[in-house]
């Protein structure tokens, strides 16, 4: 295995090892390090501190394949679907449009996947439909993949009665969907990546879901938080089987990367952990998928964690509440759009195949445009849920005093200035429902 | 009852910690002992106070001298099967029988004298051997647990399911959360498929560690459910830590952080006060289907013996007990104070005789009599009321006990300041008390209860607490813990008020 491969590296020193154990201690308590005689630091991964971990890659940036490439097994009909509704049309349509409703005020805030593409749906394409994804909150495409569909989308960005991912509860793009396999998003960080460590756990332990791995995103930032070495440290030693997507975009916010960390990446500490790393160009889609298959196919095989860091670019601001163009220039991010667009890269390879042209696109723009508005307008006229939900999901179970107690204030302030209070009142004809005891418990 | 003189085992108890105090000081001398004295008592035989020689070093879990003479303790099998509250697993199965549960309760089940320890590992392992999905982790839980609490549990059940972590606090949570969160429900399954009920049992060593995994605790677990408009839930997390002070703990082996779950919506905390409540309420937490923080009094897991059931069964979680029935005071507390509150009550009614404390009792017992017209060979009856379930807690009960005796007090060892027992107090006063609303509820029920305990209240609701230091400072411990005689003198100012 790994271990044991490692131990080959250096024959030579190992055989002296041997023969120094019959005169003195040939090894130390904890560890199968061989002795050397000269103080020896080290501060690569590679072995050769001049030189990078490798990024794998398989299509240039025009979309031909590199010298070696073994590209993935793909037929005209699944690469279509990489590039077409799923992938590279609906996203940057739906992030537009979701974008400039929250520019308009409709929703609250969005996220945006601009530049990154090629990770989600690469990733999402490797994985099977039934392995639990636990995403950082940048990951729709993987739902969109799976058919959440785009009234689910819409309904949970705008907060309406059909939001089943979090009952208007949440922020736009905190999506969950059991069905899908896919873990409510919150927004703290980084939590999600030892909680994908017990998933795995649970799935390995699980005759009926022995086959599934979980998939667990993350940005490069949030793999500065104490969860990220507690879920490897976990994932690993325990261990469990759980792919971790670092989303390595450049940008923690405005910090970049450069000031995130001081060594290789995030790859770089996948073999702290004992695990198997790749580093790939995260706006290959091709690659992206080949990696992540070999790497879930590993994490089947060792039953332990696997890591893929996947270099990309945010072309987006970080959020609707962010303005990137205060700490990095419009050009450079202009530039990246230009020179290294996975879009447009996955593009000219499915032209080059015959498989794709300008006509196919433009019919394909129209129609997912116009699917998108018309989701878009069914969610933006529906209510929110009833108010009572307020009060609902708190406790499975029998509903203590305080929650009942406080459901009955609010109900009783409700009747009291309901109609007179105009902020209220305003507030309440969003909801659904028009019964007088709003919060009333439903049992 | 008792046939010790008050006296006499209060200067035993002060001379005996005293004397122990020395012998502990160093953290790091923590975990060495409490393996080299769980290895010394792994025998059937708990150790009590009398076995304990000045000569040994005293396990970790400390001792409570008052504990073994307690009467709030179940000594015999019929006070153990008699339990107030006990669910028996099989009780659908006793009807069957033709048994009724009461008298096939008291014939046909046996029990078996166990410490806290010894009843939690038979919980764990009644968890385990009931519920395929049950899996027990934490650091050190392999061997045994620091205070054995699992011992002999992965090699009966396998390492798969009871096995060590990394110490990472914040990863045994979070691994939990995310295990648990596989017992969500998917069509008429679960995500994790058939039988896979997600029960995680996490282990923190020690309550003062569990900071790392607060996040977890308070931002994933809690809002879990309430953040996926029900579809997902960890129902199936139960977090056991070890709490409270044990007389040579210091800053950081001895502190009680309930109080800052008291905001948590969506988790539950639950603290038991011996081995039977211990059994029955942790495989309450383990099935409850919501996310439960289980603290152990860790000075009880030696010192507390009891004859425990051997059977499945559970005791209620949101319900506090009262221990003894009083009219005159309610005392309110849960845990190792428990005890202390008994040993205070004692003092109350038999002050060790000629003793200043006799006179203190017997002038504000004067004021009290006074003060309520009682004639002068009345003595007061105290309420003393178990809390047993912190969050979200029984204050039903509190107003239905303080309805009668008026007066409140409430004792805990965490700190005053945004305690459990403030909370209590400010519950007790506060504004909903007020208001009305005609409506045949139980909400309207407790708004009656509120207003009258509020409104009948003879005395400010008092709260016994650690004091606002930054933790329990070793050498000071019997100062900062509200010992038996803090709690008489709050018993006596509520009185005489």
């Amino acid at each position: 295995m790994l271990r044991s491969a490692s131990l080959t590296f250096r024959p030579r020193l190992i055989h002296r090892v041997a023969s120094l154990s019959t005169r003195s201690l040939g090894r130390l308590p904890n560890t199968q390090s061989p002795i050397v005689s000269k103080p020896h630091f080290f501060n690569s991964v590679t072995g050769d501190s001049n030189e990078q971990i490798p990024a794998f890659r398989l299509l240039d940036g025009t979309g031909v394949p590199i010298d070696g490439a073994e590209l993935p097994e793909l037929d005209e009909a699944f690469a279509r679907r990489l590039l077409s509704p799923d992938l590279n049309f609906l996203l940057p349509n739906l992030d537009n449009i979701l974008y400039n409703v929250q520019r308009q005020g409709k929703i609250s805030f969005y996220m945006t996947a601009y530049g990154e593409e090629a990770t989600i749906i690469g990733s999402a394409a490797a994985l099977a439909h039934d392995d639990e994804v636990l995403g950082q909150y940048r990951e729709m495409g993987v739902l969109l993949w799976r058919g959440f569909g785009l009234d689910n989308v819409m309904a949970q960005c705008l907060g309406n009665h059909e939001d089943t991912s979090s009952k208007g509860r949440q922020m736009p793009v905190h999506f969950g969907s059991p069905k899908h396999h896919f873990h409510t998003i919150s927004s703290p960080l980084a939590t999600q990546i030892p909680q994908a460590a017990g998933v795995a756990y649970a799935l390995r332990r699980s005759p009926e879901r022995s086959n599934s791995v979980a998939a667990c995103f993350f940005g490069e930032g949030a793999a500065s938080e104490g969860d990220f070495h507690a879920g490897l440290l976990l994932a690993s030693t325990i261990p469990s089987p759980v792919v971790f997507i670092a989303r390595n975009n450049g940008f923690a916010i405005s910090t970049p990367s450069s000031e995130q960390y001081h060594g290789d990446g995030i790859a770089s500490r996948g073999p702290g952990y004992g695990i198997d790393t790749i580093r790939v160009d995260g706006n290959d889609v091709l690659a992206v998928l080949s990696a992540v298959r070999e790497a879930r196919k590993r994490c089947l095989e060792q039953g332990r964690a696997v890591l893929v860091e996947c270099m990309s670019y945010r072309v987006g601001h970080h959020s609707t509440s962010d303005d990137s163009f205060a700490y990095r220039a419009r050009s450079e991010v202009e530039d990246r759009k230009r020179i290294d667009n996975p879009l447009v890269r996955f593009r000219l390879f499915m032209e080059s195949r015959g498989w794709w042209d300008a006509q196919a696109e433009e019919e394909l723009k129209t129609r997912l445009r116009a699917d998108v508005l018309k989701a878009f307008k069914h969610a933006e006229v529906q209510s929110r849920w009833e108010l009572s939900e307020l009060f609902t999901d708190i406790y499975a179970g029998e509903e203590p005093w305080n929650i009942r107690e406080q459901r009955e204030e609010l109900s009783r302030l409700l009747e009291k200035y309901g109609e007179d209070w105009e902020p209220w009142k305003r507030e309440l004809q969003k909801f659904k429902a028009e019964s007088k005891d709003r919060v009333k418990n439903r049992e | 009852m008792r046939n010790i003189s008050s006296l006499s085992r209060l200067t035993t108890t002060v001379t005996r910690s005293t004397s122990q105090i020395p012998r502990t000081q160093s953290c790091l001398y923590w975990r060495h002992i409490s393996s080299s004295s769980s290895t010394r008592s792994t025998a059937a035989t708990p150790n009590t106070d009398s076995t304990v020689s000045a000569l040994e070093p005293p396990p970790a879990g400390g001792h409570l001298p008052s504990i073994t003479s307690s009467a709030l303790l179940k000594h015999t099998r019929e006070q153990s099967l008699k339990t107030p509250g006990i669910l028996w697993a099989d009780a659908e199965l006793d009807e069957a029988r033709g048994a009724s549960s009461l008298s096939f309760a008291t014939t046909g089940r046996e029990t078996r004298k166990m410490n806290m320890y010894q009843a939690i590992r038979d919980a764990l392992s009644t968890a385990l051997s009931t519920d395929d999905s049950a899996i027990v982790f934490g650091e050190d839980v392999a061997f045994g647990g620091v205070f054995r609490c699992t011992h002999g549990l992965a090699e009966e059940y396998g390492r798969e399911r009871v096995f060590n972590t990394p110490l990472t606090e914040q990863g045994v949570v979070g691994f939990g959360i995310g295990y648990a969160s596989m017992g969500s429900k998917l069509g008429d399954s679960t995500l994790g498929g058939r039988g896979m009920g997600g029960t995680a049992i996490a282990e923190i060593q020690f309550a003062d560690y569990i900071w790392p995994a607060f996040d977890q605790l308070l931002n994933e677990a809690s809002k879990f459910r309430y953040r996926s408009g029900g579809q997902f839930n960890v129902g199936g997390l139960t977090v056991r830590c070890p709490t409270m002070a044990v007389g040579h703990g210091g800053l950081y082996h001895s502190q009680s952080p309930e109080g800052f779950f008291m905001g948590v919506g969506g988790l539950k905390v639950v603290i038991p006060r011996s081995p039977l409540q211990a059994k029955g309420l942790l495989l309450s937490a383990i099935r409850d289907p919501n996310p439960v923080v289980f603290m152990e009094p860790k000075i009880l897991y030696r010192s507390a013996v009891e004859q425990v059931p051997t059977s499945d069964y559970t005791l209620p979680l949101g319900r506090a007990e009262i221990l003894t029935t009083g009219s005159d005071l309610t005392v309110v507390t849960y845990g190792t104070s428990v005890y202390r509150c008994e040993q205070a009550i004692h003092l109350l009614t038999h002050p060790p005789q000629g003793s200043g404390i006799e006179r203190t009792v017997k002038d504000a017992l004067g004021d009290w009599r006074r003060g309520t017209g009682k004639n002068m060979s009345s003595s007061p009856s105290i309420e003393l009321v178990d809390l047993r379930t912190i969050l979200p807690y029984d204050l039903p009960l509190v107003l239905r006990s303080l309805s009668k005796t008026h007066r409140l007090l409430i004792v805990h060892e965490g700190p005053t300041t945004g305690g459990v027992g403030m909370q209590i107090a400010g519950d007790v006063v506060s504004g909903l008390a007020l208001t009305t609303r005609e409506e045949n509820s139980i909400g309207e029920d407790m708004r009656r209860m509120r207003k009258e305990a509020f409104l009948g209240l003879e005395a400010p609701v008092k709260v016994i607490g650690g004091w606002d230091t930054p933790g329990v400072a070793l050498q000071y411990e019997k100062f900062y813990i509200p010992d038996e005689v803090r709690i008489l003198d709050g018993m006596l100012e509520l009185l005489a008020y």
